[in-house]
């Protein structure tokens, strides 16, 4: 899926994936955790969502152009649902 | 009429499925996930369960199943398809239905008998059932809260795609009645062409008088009559 390069091998790449529900979505969960964060007494929150966070190891010397751009059509087609979800991908070292 | 019930790893409606099937009045066998091609069947019912553990989203695995691509073929020549429960989610997932099943209102698992509102009896799924009553069957899934988004709800309603909207037992629909938070109380769609349909509630476990409602049994046999009238057109 994701090609390679000659890059350094020594340098250990991570895809860093969010997921959150849209905001057009009923999110209960993040409803439930703000209301108890409400009645333990942390006042000034506005909102919470609660999402998913996927971490994917990628192969010494992926090239980080091509790992970011097959990943985010991973993560539209398949590891988010856009009908529902956003997402936020990024590469780190 | 020959029905394919598709079995994932952790369905475990697939049994119901055949057995209501059989007891509708049609032929029926299990299609395993990993087969490419359905045989020679009339109807696919994607049953009930947990596939794949659930895991990532509910039916977001089984889209990709070799077995899935063979129903995509199928639903895209015109086949008959209905997903109950977890096959209903897997159908969304898949993109051969509109909108996506997410997590309940009330945050728990809800397993109890509903009452349905017919609300397009002009379906082979829907045909069948009591037009002077509300249809009871039971539900059992804490992912069942239907969600689209405001542009394809209006396109649902104008095309008549809503076939089933959860109601009281006087028909009544309204908020106390939806067991879930979906939008518009929707418990099953059907596509623009109205050969493939999903519903959380089990018809399959509805099926006979033993379990308290035979009403589920009568989505099957409309299935089946209407897959006669279109062999008696061809």
């Amino acid at each position: 899926m994701v090609s390679r390069s000659t890059g350094d091998a020594s340098v250990r790449m991570k895809a860093k994936l969010i997921i959150t529900p849209t905001k057009a979505v009923l999110d209960p969960q993040g409803k439930t955790v703000q209301n108890a964060l409400e009645h333990m007494g942390y006042t000034g929150v506005t909102g919470v969502h609660v999402g998913k966070y996927i971490e994917i190891d990628l192969a010494p010397g992926t090239d980080r152009v091509a790992a970011a751009k097959a990943l985010d059509e991973a993560a539209r087609r398949f590891l988010s649902n856009p009908v529902i979800e956003e997402y936020r991908l990024e590469i780190v070292d | 009429m020959r029905f394919a019930i598709l079995q994932f790893p952790a369905s475990n409606c697939d049994q119901d499925c055949l057995h209501a099937a059989r007891l509708s009045g049609a032929t029926a066998r299990f299609v395993w996930h990993k087969e490419t091609s359905l045989g020679d069947v009339d109807a696919v019912i994607v049953p009930g369960g947990f596939s794949y553990g659930d895991y990532l989203r509910c039916g977001a695995i089984a889209r990709f199943s070799p077995v899935m691509q063979a129903v995509k073929r199928f639903a895209d020549n015109g086949g008959m398809v209905l997903g109950i429960c977890n096959g209903f989610q897997i159908l969304c997932e898949a993109g051969l239905l509109p909108g996506a099943l997410i997590r309940n209102r009330d945050l728990t698992f809800h397993c109890e008998q509903v009452f349905l509102k017919t609300v397009n009896a002009a379906t082979p799924f829907t045909a069948d059932l009591p037009n002077n009553r509300p249809s009871m069957m039971p539900i059992a899934h804490g992912e069942g809260c239907y969600f689209a988004d405001a542009e394809t709800l209006i396109e649902l309603q104008a095309r008549g795609q809503i076939l089933w909207q959860y109601c009281d037992a006087l028909g009544s629909v309204n908020e106390s009645a939806n067991p879930n938070g979906s939008v518009l109380n929707i418990a099953g769609i059907a596509n623009a062409q109205f050969n493939v349909a999903g519903l959380m509630p089990h018809p399959d476990r509805a099926a006979e008088t033993v379990l308290g409602s035979e009403d589920g049994r009568r989505v099957f046999e409309g299935m089946i009559a209407g897959l006669k009238r279109n062999r008696q057109a061809a």
